[in-house]
């Protein structure tokens, strides 16, 4: 009886000792969505090459990576996405925190991490003040760091870089010195900055814009607003969308045969799905991406191959899950640790070469914006392939093209 | 399609006093068993639309035999249980489906141009099944037995009871061609829009506002208030266009301004005077 108990404890011991090799990171995601799925998939291809290596060096020490899947449930509940952050950092006791999608949800998640003191490296929202609290507030805040995509006032730099080489074909093509522009953007915390900058820059861009069009990111039907588009003569309809309402614009712009191409953020553009969701009708959308099939790094090729084959699509921006881990691993080598506070330092200092972007922060732990390093790519649906055509400088780009 | 749905809701309200929350829901099923036999099983369109309008219709008598019958008596019972219902139809869909939004090929390609204004094909075949699904109501209701029997009971059920007649029986026949609207607008409207978990909460808004503005249980106040609801929401895009958004919450205002001002709606019976 005693020789059971003794054993028994000796396997408990080597259970938590075993327990105490390990890495927890939870992965906060909607996961019934695409953002979720792609959030997961990147982080276990992250855990899978890094444990494969022999894990992670802790101090001498080779720790493996754990992954706790935390569906946030973000998309329709803001509530559903803090309590699943509690949940894993109290029960489930997890290091490091990674993911996230809608601004408003992460805004509110960002929170109970700092409560906790808990690193948490954003991988979906854009919300500039997730960055101005850590500027504000460093102390409490300090454990926040943007992994993906750039905030929001950074996207529209992109944005504006991509619509002035657009711009510049459309004067080419059509003899027109002064463009028309329709903005065209769901109504959103994330697109109030955006909405604003357009407005505003767009006419110092020699542009005009017709018309702000704001319809509800889960609209199904958007025929009464490309009909204004339409009459309004725009050649470009500037796209700000992040929600289902990105494949009715795609889909019902190709039904009336629009003239007008479609540049900006519509984030169900960017999945590999779309053109099925649009039922092949979305020809010449155009948005800003992460990731594609050139050489915006040293490794996003073979990371974007590899995902490919692994997972039978191509990953969104979420998948940059993959690059946090990485982050994560460097950091913790780099300081021998997994203790936030002495990680904070070495994170702010370490330049990252990822499978997306080349990735620094500022005092705010945004990314520092910077074409070709942290601006992203910007694809166009041809012909049912997605085809990346900026910037121009990196390797593999292709031509954009115009609705005839 | 706001008029099947709301017609189909009006019918079902007028005939059984059952406010079926869940009817946008079964609009919602028609369409992903329509996605589902046109696009991953690969039957054609009319196949396809005729077996998902007769599966769903034959499921919502059975949820209505098996969910709503028991507590018929009980309005705000069938009020929750229909919400309930809509719920368990959307958690279900999310679970099989994933949060994906799907599309459908349409029906049919092209289109023209009219005035000035690009009207593709498959809109107009929306225009027309509504049509045709509107007349067949119409002669359901005023050419057939059953149609007397409806509208008998609608009329006063317990006399309708008294005469003869098995209102259970007329409440099961009406929840079926209820349904049946809304699945054939979730089939003729699919190919248009994009079928996701949630696509059923936006038209039952819109829905409600219509029947409320048209007159609980009035079939040609639902037809009306859906032309009228329609045209406000596309006014409203075209005379806020940052404010598209809230062409919804227009719909909505639109019938809280009709509960107060008339609670009866433009061709409904005063409350007062019901039965």
């Amino acid at each position: 009886m005693l020789r059971t108990f003794i054993v028994g404890l000796a396997a408990f011991a080597v259970a938590l000792g075993a327990q105490a090799q390990t890495i927890k990171i939870a992965i906060l995601g909607p996961m019934a969505f695409v953002q979720g799925e792609n959030h997961w998939a990147g982080a276990e291809m992250a855990r899978d090459e890094i444990n494969k290596a022999g894990g992670v060096n802790v101090g001498g020490k080779r720790m493996q990576i754990e992954l706790i899947r935390a569906d946030t449930n973000e998309i329709q509940s803001v509530p559903d996405s803090t309590n699943a952050v509690e949940r894993v950092i109290t029960r489930d006791k997890v290091d490091f925190l990674i993911g996230g999608f809608r601004s408003e949800a992460v805004l509110a998640m960002q929170e109970v991490a700092m409560d906790y003191k808990k690193l948490f490296l954003g991988a979906g929202a854009a919300h500039s003040k997730l960055g101005l609290n850590v500027e504000q507030n460093y102390e409490r805040y300090k454990y926040w760091f943007r992994i993906t995509p750039v905030k929001d006032v950074d996207l529209v730099r992109t944005l504006f870089a991509v619509m002035g080489s657009i711009g510049q074909q459309i004067r080419t093509d059509l003899k027109t010195d002064t463009p028309k522009v329709a903005i065209l953007a769901e109504k959103a915390v994330w697109t109030e900055a955006l909405v604003a900058a357009s407005q505003k820059n767009l006419p110092a861009m020699k542009m005009e814009v017709v018309g702000t069009w704001q319809p509800s990111a889960t609209a199904t039907d958007v025929t009464a607003e490309l009909s204004a588009i339409d009459r309004a003569g725009a050649h470009i309809v500037f796209t700000m969308l992040s929600g289902p309402v990105g494949i009715s614009v795609g889909r019902q712009m190709g039904e009336r045969n629009m003239k007008a191409v479609a540049w900006g953020i519509n984030v169900e553009a960017q999945k590999d799905e779309f053109w099925q969701a649009a039922a092949g009708k979305a020809q010449f959308v155009s948005t800003l991406d992460t990731y594609a099939e050139v050489e915006m790094t040293p490794k996003t090729i073979p990371f974007v191959r590899a995902f490919k084959e692994r997972f039978k699509k191509a990953p969104t921006y979420n998948a940059a899950t993959y690059d946090a881990i990485m982050i994560l691993k460097t950091a913790i080598e780099q300081a021998g640790t997994t203790n936030a506070d002495q990680l904070v330092p070495v994170l702010e200092k370490l330049e990252h070469v990822g499978t997306g972007s080349t990735a620094t922060w500022d005092k705010r732990h945004d990314l520092v914006w910077a074409v070709g390093k942290t601006a992203g790519i910007a694809v166009q649906w041809q012909d049912g392939k997605k085809v990346p055509f900026w910037p121009p400088t990196v390797k593999g780009m292709q031509p954009f093209k115009m609705p005839k | 399609m706001y008029a099947l749905l709301a017609i189909g809701f009006s019918l079902i309200f007028g005939v059984a006093r059952i406010v079926n929350i869940a009817h946008t829901a079964f609009y919602m099923l028609a369409a992903y068993c329509f996605y589902t036999l046109l696009v991953k099983t690969g039957l054609g369109f009319f196949l396809s639309g005729l077996i998902s309008v007769g599966a769903v219709t034959l499921f919502s008598v059975v949820c209505y035999r098996l969910v709503i019958e028991p507590v018929r008596e009980h309005e705000a019972a069938v009020l929750i249980a229909t919400i309930a219902l809509a719920l368990v139809f959307q958690e279900l869909m999310l679970f099989i489906f994933g949060g994906h939004f799907l599309g459908i090929p349409s029906t049919l390609e092209g289109g023209v141009r009219f005035l000035g204004v690009s009207i593709p094909y498959q809109r107009m075949l929306i225009l027309v099944v509504a049509g045709i699904m509107l007349v067949g109501v119409w002669f359901i209701l005023y050419r057939t037995r059953l149609g007397l029997a409806i509208r008998a009971t609608a009329n006063d059920l317990e006399v309708a009871n008294l005469m003869g007649m098995n209102v259970h029986r007329v409440a099961m026949a009406t929840v079926a061609i209820s349904v049946s609207l809304a699945a054939v607008a979730g089939v003729v409207v699919s190919p248009v829009f994009v079928v996701d978990p949630f696509m059923w909460l936006a038209p039952l808004v819109t829905m409600l506002a219509i029947v409320v503005l048209g007159g609980l249980g009035s079939l040609k106040g639902s037809l009306i208030g859906a032309l009228i609801i329609g045209y406000v929401e596309a006014i409203t895009v075209f005379a806020v266009p940052a404010g598209a958004y809230l062409k919804g919450a227009v719909a909505l205002l639109i019938m809280v301004i009709v509960l107060l001002a008339r609670p009866e709606g433009l061709f409904g019976v005063a409350f007062e005077e019901e039965r």
